[in-house]
């Protein structure tokens, strides 16, 4: 050790001993023997939102680790009860806000249950279709910002790209590109149009070769690799005992997948596979990911095809909303649209649960009606919620760096986690 | 495969079962709440039943003055690919009701947001927390007397 000179006494007097009288100094003999509790979130880039994670850590290696919802939790079922079942819609499209349009068409096919409410087949192949892009939009935002996470910035930007081209169909659909509210019981907000035909025969022409694209920045890429294989590995029956649903239970080699399992609207009579891997760790469900988007893809086309003449929304005046240009002209659409609007559409007695397979697995509403406009209870079953009480097991003895790996192969959406 | 599980149920333990409900093809079978571990557990474990994922945990407020609350159990066979529920009803003089996760690790955030929105106390849960409000909040919020523009103050906000 070299002798001090005076110079560096007072060098130390100026910065360091201000710092060493501080009473807030820790002194570790061996940092190795201490266990460090680390608060990650709730405003933090890779948590997707507002998740909020406690972590106990030893050295590098997560312990424990303890998630914390409600950053978000704006009391959805409360409004609910306080609101006509046509006045929740717009409320749908703040769950999963990545993919709104196929949370419409949840909520309303399950008033349609609940009401007993037949719709039209070209209504039903327009529900397909715009569930199908949602999918793929998210699917889509899920890949980039997991890719993101683990250092490929790229990826987010060119899957953002094939993002726009779909929030620009849907802007030709119905006005809005984000919040869309298109779905309306017994039927949809607007017709499809040749346009949009056009638009999403265009964007299917190029999706194969653009997704290709966005695969091949990271199928050959060893960091990417790295970072995800073998990577919050979890058992299949884990997953089944947690209720996990979706992409997520998928890539550990279970096929559940609703649109074929419990079929709704038209999908059986759509040709699609149910991507399935067995390795469940995050680089599988990356890749049961990009798989959903290619039959996603394949489902638009045969719907595209498909598709009937007809009308778009049921001949059901008591229970479906008129046309705005009828209302304003006609005495009797007045009269039902006064009574839809203030009192509601009065369902029978009773209580239904109805899911659909969305973006992240299964969407359920179950809804508690007791006979007047407004539901006695509905209780929103959201897939990304149940999906993140698995991180508790996902997490334990993974390294720190992996946490934002697995955060972003969960693919949680906030807004629906917390309701 | 209803005719089979309402078969099953009350031959397994006809005094558990208190009763079903059929609506829209959704089947509902209401249960004694103290068996309800125990029925879970044979719905789980029986080699034709086979539910064995929750998919849901939810409690219903039906503001009446005999069981007023309503625990409703979503289960899910992956196997026969159906859906079953199950139903419990509370007494607001006995908050509480035997939990799940025993049987299905997936009850337990379910039964948190439970107990969060409307303080049904699940005797036997791991780790009985609120989930969405915060620790120091005093109210169950789903609860047909709590307001729905809330109570004023009882949330603490940050003074300007």
């Amino acid at each position: 050790m070299a002798v001090r000179t005076t110079d560096d006494v007072t060098r130390k007097s100026r910065i360091l001993t201000a710092l060493e009288d501080q009473d807030t100094a820790v002194v570790f003999d061996d940092p190795l023997e201490n266990d460090m509790v680390l608060n990650m979130g709730p405003q933090h880039p890779a948590t997707h939102g507002v998740l909020r994670l406690l972590i106990r850590l030893d050295g590098e290696t997560v312990v424990a680790a303890v998630p914390e919802l409600g950053y978000l939790h704006r009391g959805y079922e409360k409004i609910a009860e306080a609101s006509t079942y046509h006045e929740f819609i717009p409320h749908t499209d703040r769950l999963d806000y990545l993919s709104p349009i196929s949370n419409n068409v949840a909520y309303v096919l399950a008033i349609e249950k609940l009401a007993g409410i037949e719709i039209p087949e070209r209504a039903a192949y327009i529900r397909v279709l715009v569930c199908e892009m949602a999918r793929i939009a998210s699917h889509l935002v899920a890949v980039g910002s997991m890719a993101m996470d683990v250092g490929a910035l790229t990826v987010l930007l060119w899957t953002f790209r094939e993002r726009e081209k779909i929030l620009d169909i849907y802007d030709v659909l119905c006005g809005a590109r984000f919040t869309t509210s298109f779905a309306r019981i017994g039927g949809l907000q607007q017709d499809w149009t040749p346009q949009c035909t056009a638009m999403l025969r265009r964007f299917l022409e190029e999706f194969d070769g653009d997704l290709a694209e966005v695969e091949n920045l990271l199928k050959t890429n060893r960091i990417f690799i790295d970072r995800c294989e073998n990577v919050g590995t979890i058992s299949r029956e884990n997953l089944i005992g947690l209720g996990i649903t979706g992409p997520i239970l998928r890539a550990s080699g279970v096929p559940r997948d609703l649109r074929r399992d419990i079929p709704y609207l038209v999908y059986d009579k759509l040709d699609f596979e149910v991507i399935t891997l067995t390795e469940s760790d995050s680089l599988a469900r990356f890749y049961v990911r990009i798989g959903e988007m290619k039959q996603s893809a394949r489902i638009l086309r045969q719907a595209l095809g498909m598709l009937p003449g007809g009308p778009f929304h049921a001949d059901d005046p008591k229970h479906v909303l008129p046309r705005k240009e009828r209302t304003y002209t006609r005495m009797e659409e007045l009269i039902h649209d006064f009574m839809l609007i203030n009192i509601g559409i009065d369902p029978p007695v009773g209580e239904i649960y109805s899911a659909v397979e969305s973006s992240k697995g299964e969407l359920g509403f179950y809804i508690v009606s007791d006979g007047t406009g407004h539901p006695w209870r509905m209780k929103i079953r959201s897939p990304s919620a149940n999906n993140l009480s698995a991180l508790p097991l996902l997490l334990k003895g993974a390294m720190i760096s992996d946490i934002v790996a697995i955060i972003g192969s969960i693919d949680p959406v906030m807004g629906e986690a917390d309701k | 495969m209803k005719d089979l599980i309402l078969q099953k149920l009350t031959a397994f333990a006809p005094e558990s079962v208190r009763g079903h409900e059929d609506f829209h093809g959704d089947l509902t079978v209401i249960v004694r709440k103290e068996d309800i571990a125990r029925v879970g557990q044979f719905l789980k474990t029986d080699p034709d039943l086979t539910f064995d994922m929750v998919i849901d945990v939810l409690g219903v407020d039906m503001y009446r003055p005999d069981d007023r609350f309503e625990v409703v159990y979503i289960l899910y066979s992956l196997r026969n690919r159906a859906y079953l529920r199950l139903k419990v009803r509370v007494d607001e003089q006995d908050l509480t009701v035997p939990s799940v996760t025993g049987v299905w690790p997936g009850a337990n955030w379910p039964e948190r947001e439970t107990f969060d929105m409307f303080g049904l106390k699940f005797t036997g849960h791991p780790d009985l927390r609120r989930l969405y409000m915060p620790e120091e909040f005093e109210y169950y919020p789903l609860r047909k007397d709590f307001p729905t523009m809330g109570i004023p103050d009882s949330l603490p906000l940050p003074r300007r």
